[in-house]
């Protein structure tokens, strides 16, 4: 059979007419990557509220009499839960994954549009169910983000009757939303490539989306069926997880129930989840420092194999977070040692995008900024981590802000950095502009010593052993004044790096009306997004021909060559390497 | 939680297999591997997207039924377990579902044939056969309610309902792509047009619930 591209064997690819069907309902991957970018950024912000009013109850305890305990254990809940996964997820996935995953590898569309479009309204009626829960009787859940039971649904957890509820029911329509996305993703990946696109010349990019999409396909079903069993527990009675109890002086009807069987259940989906946030970060850095440092990814095969070989860990070692709920000696020494071995890709990365670095030449725009910053915080975090997968190191700093610091560094501040530098990185082939680099620097250096000076404290007050969730630590005695310090000096810290992303924000709005007309390639990027015939983009992508793929997407610096990148859809010159290889060979 | 593990380690290790055996050893930036790669047309599988789609819905599917059934083993140690006789009918409702998946076969078949009579005729009584089921499964629940097993007497009864209860929706979402199915039929006048393809997936999604249907009894029987 003759090759036909399957974007073009579609004759009626949807054409958009009206400003309703070409902004709001439209079935155009970029369109829908902005939509769920502007959903998920937006519902982030309220997360970073959440954050700064949680510091301030920490950091200046008895001042604030709008603040109960109630309202903290809500903030936390909602802090977290939105920010792992109405936040962190969705952009990722839903917003760079729906933009680059077609343009990066020359399809015209995904391959199920329809769907596409379908997943990002969906998504929104989640964020929208998750937020009614604050005009609800009892107001939202209180039951911190990891939901356990059966303080979530007992009476004297805030939000237990209305809360808990729009919260499960909220994360199992954003599940349907993640899978109707997440098949339009995995499938345009394997089946619409262009021509001479083979998987191994694909750009890290869409590795870390695509097997973070397949162990979100794979883990959030764990999710939907705690949800499922959960609400069952709270309005019918049942006891999937709920013991025997006395709650409130008084005997509840559950028998026999089993809150562990719940925290399998909610980690075996959590600590894929990590990785679902970590993957995409990971492959994007992999790009923003191969294209900033004009030289070619380190390993490349080593870092596909180490994206494929931490996807399949991650679905073995999430017992590590319930170290402390108690397990069998042996299943504790399994969890350890998968938790350990899951570190040597992980370290591998780390290597191959140092070693990225060396003898680059580095231009040190804002996304290699974030991208430097990003490996930075990374190593930091993932070296507490080790500490952490111990049994007996994690079991004493297991309730303590130690927690709070890794977990932070190595999934909150991490992959918001790259967010960060993908979004400057893109941001002129998504809007034809170019961004303020000046206002981009100072949002850098302000975002990355600033979330140092919160985060890097919180080590030291967790091996004094300052616990997490308290909302307050009154007059204790193993806790000295200086950590009452330092939790005011984090505190205002925090407030400084949530009030700097107003420079983010204005650069960004500012610049989409007013900055620079920006070169369709600024970077001299070889991926094939930067060689659309359009800047931004025009709905097809390609105007009538598809590109073709003659090289991987790391051909920076070749020696002879006229540029010093060659892009990919470029046909291979047999003047500049008359048989001979490019590169490093990995 | 070892029935997932071992679900995902089995797919994990046929697709990783696949895909390292055919795909991820090539040196992309070499000069023979690049001769090798010019020609690669682009799709991975020899599949239309579609059919690819229905697969990794499929995995998705597994993993969610394989979940409860983790939680189901693992909630069956505790003390308060009570076992559930189940209703004798749901053998003749089995059976129906069989019949079912096996008609879908035969419209399937026929629809290759381009027969477009027997696929009209097939898909009605694939149709007639599944309903049935699905009246069949409401019916054993009104025995097991009338012999005083609700959903929260135990929570063996508990599993009961919400896996049949779930399997049910599943064949429900099923239904309705049957119903589009017929739909586009119709539309087709003579031929079968968009409709063959229809037939295609959806007798897949059948047999493959079938499956998941004799899984979730002989668990519920052995237990």
């Amino acid at each position: 059979m003759a090759y036909v591209a399957i974007a073009d064997r579609d004759t009626h690819l949807h054409d958009p007419q009206t400003f309703v069907t070409k902004y709001i309902w439209s079935q155009d991957h970029k369109v829908i990557a902005i939509q769920y970018s502007l959903i998920a950024i937006g519902v982030g912000l309220v997360a970073l509220v959440l954050s700064g009013m949680m510091r301030l109850q920490l950091g200046f305890p008895d001042t604030f009499s709008f603040i109960t305990p109630n309202n903290y254990l809500q903030f936390i809940t909602m802090h977290g839960m939105i920010m792992v996964i109405y936040l962190l997820t969705a952009l990722f996935l839903g917003g760079f994954g729906n933009y680059l995953i077609p343009l990066m590898v020359g399809a015209r569309d995904m391959v199920f549009p329809y769907m596409n479009m379908l997943s990002v309204w969906v998504y929104l009626l989640a964020v929208l169910v998750l937020l009614a829960s604050y005009f609800v009787p009892g107001g939202p859940t209180g039951a911190g983000w990891t939901l356990y039971p059966p303080q979530a649904i007992l009476p004297g957890t805030a939000g237990a009757s209305w809360g808990i509820i729009l919260m499960l029911v909220s994360l199992a329509i954003f599940i349907v939303a993640f899978t109707m996305g997440g098949l339009n993703y995995v499938c345009t990946v394997l089946q619409a490539r262009c021509r001479g696109m083979t998987l191994m010349r694909m750009p890290l990019s869409i590795w870390g989306i695509f097997m973070a999409t397949i162990l979100g396909l794979l883990a959030f079903p764990a999710l939907l069926v705690s949800a499922i069993m959960m609400i069952l527990d709270s309005l019918i009675g049942t006891s999937f997880f709920m013991p025997a109890i006395v709650s409130m002086g008084e005997q509840l009807a559950y028998e026999g129930g089993s809150p562990i069987l719940f925290q399998h259940l909610f980690w075996f989906f959590g600590h894929p989840e990590v990785y679902i946030v970590a993957l995409p970060a990971f492959g994007i850095v992999s790009d923003l420092l191969s294209v900033h440092a004009r030289k070619n990814i380190f390993g490349y095969r080593m870092m596909v194999w180490a994206i494929l070989a931490i996807g399949g860990l991650s679905f073995v070692v999430w017992a590590h977070h319930m170290y402390v709920s108690g397990m069998n000696p042996y299943f504790g020494f399994f969890f350890a040692t998968t938790t350990l071995i899951i570190a040597v890709p992980t370290a591998i990365k780390v290597y191959n995008w140092v070693l990225t670095l060396w003898h680059g030449d580095i231009h040190l725009r804002v996304p290699m900024l974030f991208a430097i910053g990003f490996i930075f915080t990374f190593i930091h975090g993932g070296l507490t981590g080790l500490f952490l997968g111990n049994v007996t190191v994690d079991l004493p700093l297991s309730d303590t802000y130690f927690v709070v610091g890794h977990f932070h560094m190595v999934m909150g501040v991490s992959p918001i950095l790259v967010v960060f530098g993908a979004i400057y990185h893109w941001f002129p082939k998504i809007t034809g502009k170019m961004y303020n680099e000046t206002l981009g620097k100072w949002h850098f250096w302000l975002t990355f010593l600033g979330t140092y000076s919160i985060y890097l404290p919180m080590h030291y007050l967790g091996i004094l052993g300052v616990p997490r969730r308290y909302f307050a630590l009154g007059e204790t005695e193993f806790i000295p004044d200086s950590a009452h310090i330092a939790n005011e000096s984090i505190t205002i810290s925090a407030l400084i790096v949530a009030v700097v992303q107003i420079l983010f924000i204005i650069n960004m709005v500012w610049s989409t009306w007013r900055g620079q007309k920006a070169d369709p390639n600024p970077w001299g990027a070889t991926t094939l997004e930067w060689q659309t015939p359009d800047t931004p983009p025009k709905h097809g992508n390609w105007g009538p021909k598809l590109p073709e793929v003659y090289r991987w997407a790391y051909d920076f610096s070749v020696p002879g060559a006229a540029r010093d990148f060659i892009p990919q859809n470029e046909p291979l010159d047999p003047k500049i390497a008359p048989g001979r290889d490019h590169g490093v060979h990995a | 939680m070892s029935t997932t593990v071992l679900f995902v380690l089995v797919l994990a290790g046929v697709v990783g297999w696949w895909l390292f055996a055919r795909q991820l050893t090539g040196r992309p930036w070499e000069l023979a591997q690049r001769k090798l790669d010019d020609s690669h047309e682009g799709a991975t599988l020899a599949v239309s997207p579609a059919r690819t789609g229905l697969w990794v819905l499929l995995a998705v599917i597994s993993s969610f039924f394989a979940l409860f059934m983790s939680a189901y083993g693992m909630r069956m140690m505790l003390d308060d377990w009570r076992p559930l006789a189940e209703p004798s009918l749901l053998w003749g409702n089995t059976l129906i579902l069989v019949l079912s998946s096996i008609a879908f076969q035969w419209t399937r078949v026929a629809a290759r044939r381009g027969d477009r009579p027997a696929v009209q005729t097939g898909l009605i009584v694939t149709g007639f056969f599944t309903f049935a089921f699905l009246a069949g499964q409401v019916l054993a629940w009104r025995q097991l309610s009338a012999s005083g097993q609700y959903l929260h007497s135990n929570v063996a009864n508990a599993f009961f309902f919400l896996l049949t209860g779930l399997h049910g929706l599943h064949l429900l979402g099923g239904l309705a792509a049957w119903a589009r199915t017929m739909l586009r039929l119709m539309q087709a006048g003579t031929a079968l047009g968009q409709a063959r393809q229809s037939v295609e997936l959806c007798a897949t999604y059948w047999h493959y619930l079938l499956l998941v249907w004799l899984v979730l009894f002989g668990m519920l029987l052995a237990t």
